[in-house]
């Protein structure tokens, strides 16, 4: 059972709290972007290359830490599986990245060069359509969305939750891991799908594009941070948390559990498949190591970290702990494990509520 | 001639054996051969001492033209008799060459193929190998004459490349005849072939009862392959199915017990292999003399570190996130990375080898090509062990008893006076102390490293969640049953797909039967 957060919804709907919202997106999508393009790269307030790269990567993050704070954080289930859909949203778009190669590959053939490496002749039959972006776009929050209905009608259906349903969608995606890793399923096995080079007819290698794709994803996640806060305030919203609280006196009082557990569950992973679908291009590659179950589990924890239940807390902890892994791996690559263990043990035993919580302490002690 | 006239003199008194072999003695080629055509038309099988050591260039002669054999310290034999002999005057070297040779193979053949113990023929039939073209008329000689089935069905299967491409349409059967008795597979390719339609839309094989033949040898090849192949996948999974309740058994107890997940499991499975890396290298450098025993002193050392550390975790941080599974699972997890990432920087990335004591290495040969390594008999040998000692534990003593009170209704444990707090310690303790002995059996059986608990984690938790918790015998059957599973599915789908097809029906078996194979009956035990 979760103390309901100390930074309560209502301080998000105040003036201050919309003021912050805007100022955040002011920083990310006008700020951020000026200072890359508008600014000669002489200059000491241009933003080199690299860290439009990388926080686009974080807002692709930060997409999916909501995701999650909204079936963990408002609907207490916490999965260990979230990796699979974010991957799989970026497998679609990397198929269509795939597919508009076209005869520029290695090969110079017009299928993509894995296929022509394992002598394929044509392409198999899921990925016909894939040479479409909308195609592409729709299936990559599709395919997600259905397998998390599917999986999550019948485990809910049978009432398994708490650690047990931890444990099943850690199998999940350990199974499409392993599934994914086969060159025979069609996803470029190992190597996963790479050398991406334009997009939508634009090179992938200009600035200008990586800060379109940076832009577009922060607007994605203002989108998301928009719909999770209106759903999370709403009527279905407060029937989430008393489940989340108490299931069966919910039950008890008329409400269906599952149909609720369904929906933010089925809705978080079309989120993380948008996520995934904005990644890819901005990385240039998908593959099976997305989806292990090591990722997954610390997709959580950047919620932990960050707050539960507050929704920008897990913007921040997405921010925060990527922000800390790429500092450390590059910096002190032996201590990044030590780091990011303790930080599992630390926010779960010292700070339950995250950084989130701590900052709601400060403000109510001064 | 005069020399040869003075040695057929010779043997006129002796028996006619050695007369033809007196040939022998010469360093002529065309004499030597002639004799060992003579010596295989009688077909006396105590000519072979000399017509091997002819073979393998030990035979020799001496002045007085007898023959005799020189021994690996140069002791002289009686070619005929095997006395120990001394030569007279200087010794020669029959003669040697291509025409010799040519002569030597079918008439070593045919002679070791007629001796009078049918156990002799059947192991020189077995040697036989593939057959060079000169030898093949003999066997087909001898063949007529045999007798002994084993030792037919022998000939033929070495006559068998031959006459698969006779002409003889009773060649042929004879040889898929043979082929069909031995079920030997490396004809498998060959037979198959047979039943194939070439580019012009006919069989090879235009005799429709020599492909009926072939397509009994093929069914005959594959039913032994299958027998062979259950064996082996029976006892691989045997020994997987082992190692999987050793890690399971802890898990399974200490979920039933507080309900939480221990992802930092594997990591015990972990330490416990390193220990015994530890004690093996402490062996080499201090008791080099007993090395082959360091695995008696590496079971205990495993089973406390890996209890050690198991206890010293609950009592850190999962005794304060008591009632918060969810956390728990997130705060263990990241007790694994710090496991890990402290076990590289002490050992490196890099894997280390446990040897098998020289007791545990070799295996025994129950099936041709079906060899039961002995380190895996010890594991599954040594899980058994492990399961009795838990269940006495768990059955037999007072801590067991406390631990099946809290596990059935923790409130009311406590209100009959159980400390439930040293309870979980201790059945922490215990739990991980098992899987270090999991990791020991893991030691002797591949390489060890640092992630080599993350391998086990999810194949563990399977297990729990198949046979239920806090159940010895659920346990048990989960970890047998995913351990054959695995192997059986794996020649047929592949490996990963296997796991996927388990992991998939766990996943709908979880849905079906939340409880697990074996349901705890307890009133607690049914609300979760």
């Amino acid at each position: 059972m979760i103390a309901e957060p100390v930074v309560g919804l209502k301080a998000l709907h105040s003036k201050r709290g919309w003021t912050g919202v805007g100022v955040a997106v002011f920083v990310m999508a006008i700020l951020v972007p000026v200072l890359s393009l508008g600014v000669p790269s002489s200059s000491a307030l241009h933003l080199p290359d690299y860290l439009i790269a990388l926080l686009g990567k974080f807002l692709c993050y930060g997409i999916v830490a909501l995701a999650i704070d909204l079936i963990w954080g408002f609907t207490g289930i916490l999965s260990l599986g979230h990796g699979v859909f974010f991957a799989l949203g970026g497998y679609a778009m990397g198929m269509y990245l795939m597919l508009s190669i076209g005869a520029q590959g290695v090969y110079k053939s017009a299928l993509p060069d894995f296929m022509v490496f394992l002598d394929w002749h044509e392409l198999p039959w899921f990925w016909r359509g894939f040479n479409n972006l909308s195609v592409a776009l729709t299936a990559a929050l599709v395919v997600p969305g259905l397998l998390a209905f599917g999986f999550g009608y019948f485990a809910f259906r049978s009432r398994i939750r708490g650690v047990y349903f931890s444990i099943i969608t850690q199998a999940l995606t350990y199974a499409l891991m392993l599934l994914f890793f086969r060159n025979e399923t069609g996803f470029g096995g190992n190597n996963g799908l790479t050398d991406f080079k334009s997009l939508y007819g634009y090179d992938l290698h200009q600035p200008s594009t990586k800060v379109a794709l940076y832009v577009l994803s922060a607007l994605a996640l203002l989108l998301t941070y928009l719909l999770c806060r209106f759903i999370v305030t709403s009527k279905a919203g407060r029937v989430l948390r008393a489940i989340r609280d108490v299931e069966s006196r919910a039950m008890f009082v008329g409400f269906n559990p599952t149909n609720y557990k369904l929906f933010a569950w089925t809705l978080s992973a079309v989120l993380c498949g948008l996520a995934g679908a904005l990644y890819v291009p901005q990385v240039g590659i998908i593959n099976p190591g997305e989806m292990q179950p090591a990722n997954s589990i610390e997709m959580a924890i950047w919620v932990a970290v960050g707050g539960r239940a507050t929704l920008f807390g897990a913007i921040l902890g997405a921010f925060l702990v990527n922000g800390m892994r790429s500092f450390f791996t590059a910096a002190m690559p032996n201590a990044w494990l030590y780091i990011l263990g303790s930080l599992f043990i630390a926010v779960t035993l010292f700070f339950p509520d995250g950084v989130a919580g701590a900052l709601g302490r400060l403000k109510r002690k001064s | 001639m005069v020399l040869i006239a003075f040695g057929v003199s010779r043997g006129a008194h002796a028996d006619p054996l050695s007369e033809d072999l007196a040939g022998l003695a010469s360093v002529d080629a065309s004499d030597v051969s002639a004799a060992i055509v003579k010596a295989a038309d009688r077909a006396d099988p105590r000519a072979l001492p000399a017509l091997h050591a002819l073979d393998d260039g030990k035979l020799r002669f001496d002045a007085l033209k007898r023959l005799l054999i020189q021994g690996d310290g140069g002791a002289l034999r009686d070619a005929l008799t095997g006395a120990a002999a001394t030569a007279q005057g200087r010794l020669e070297e029959p003669a040697s060459d291509n025409q010799v040779r040519r002569a030597l193979s079918p008439a070593l053949a045919s002679l070791s193929l007629s001796a009078p113990d049918a156990k002799v023929r059947l192991a020189a039939a077995h040697e036989l190998g593939r057959p060079s073209d000169e030898i093949v008329p003999v066997l087909r000689k001898v063949l007529v004459k045999e007798t002994n089935s084993d030792v037919k069905i022998a000939i033929s299967l070495a006559l068998a490349p031959a006459d698969m491409v006779s002409d003889e349409p009773a060649d042929r059967i004879r040889a898929l005849e043979a082929i069909r008795q031995a079920a030997d597979a490396t004809f498998k390719s060959d037979v198959e072939r047979l039943l194939t339609k070439g580019e012009d839309g006919k069989f090879v094989e235009p005799d429709a009862s020599v492909r009926a033949a072939a397509k009994a040898a093929v069914s005959s090849i594959e039913t032994r392959q299958f027998l062979i192949n259950s064996v082996a996948n029976t006892f691989y999974g045997l020994s997987l199915g082992s190692v999987l309740i050793l890690c399971a058994l802890g898990l399974a107890i200490t979920f039933g017990l507080m309900r939480v997940i221990n992802m930092a499991h594997g990591e015990m499975m972990m330490i416990g292999a390193y220990t015994s890396f530890v004690v093996q290298n402490f062996f080499i450098a201090h008791l080099s003399s007993h090395l082959d025993w360091y695995i008696a002193v590496a079971v205990p050392a495993a089973f406390v570190v890996s209890g050690a550390v198991g206890v010293l975790m609950e009592r850190a941080v999962i005794r304060h996130l008591y009632g918060r599974p969810l956390e728990t699972l997130l705060a263990t997890w990241g007790i694994s990375l710090l496991l890990i990432q402290t076990v590289r920087l002490i050992f490196g990335a890099q894997n280390v080898t446990v040897a098998n004591p020289s007791w545990l290495s070799g295996g025994v040969e129950i099936l041709p090509e079906v060899v039961l390594t002995y380190s895996r008999l010890a594991v599954i040998a040594f899980s058994i062990v492990v399961m009795l000692f838990v269940w006495a534990l768990m059955q037999k003593t007072r801590l067991g008893l406390e631990v099946r009170a809290v596990t059935q209704n923790r409130e009311m444990a406590a209100a009959m006076g159980i400390s439930t707090r040293r309870v979980d310690m201790w059945t922490f303790g215990i739990g991980s102390g098992v899987a270090g002995l999991g990791g020991v059996a893991l030691s002797q059986l591949g390489n060890v490293g640092p992630e080599l608990g993350q391998g086990y984690i999810v194949d563990s938790f399977m297990v729990v969640v198949l046979g239920g918790v806090g159940k010895l015998a659920g346990t048990i059957v989960g970890g047998l049953g995913l351990g054959l599973v695995n192997k059986y599915l794996e020649p047929i789908s592949g490996a990963v797909l296997g796991k996927i097809f388990i992991l998939g029906f766990i996943i709908v078996f979880i849905q079906r039967r939340p409880q697990g194979i074996f349901a705890l009956k307890g009133r607690a035990a049914e609300g979760m």
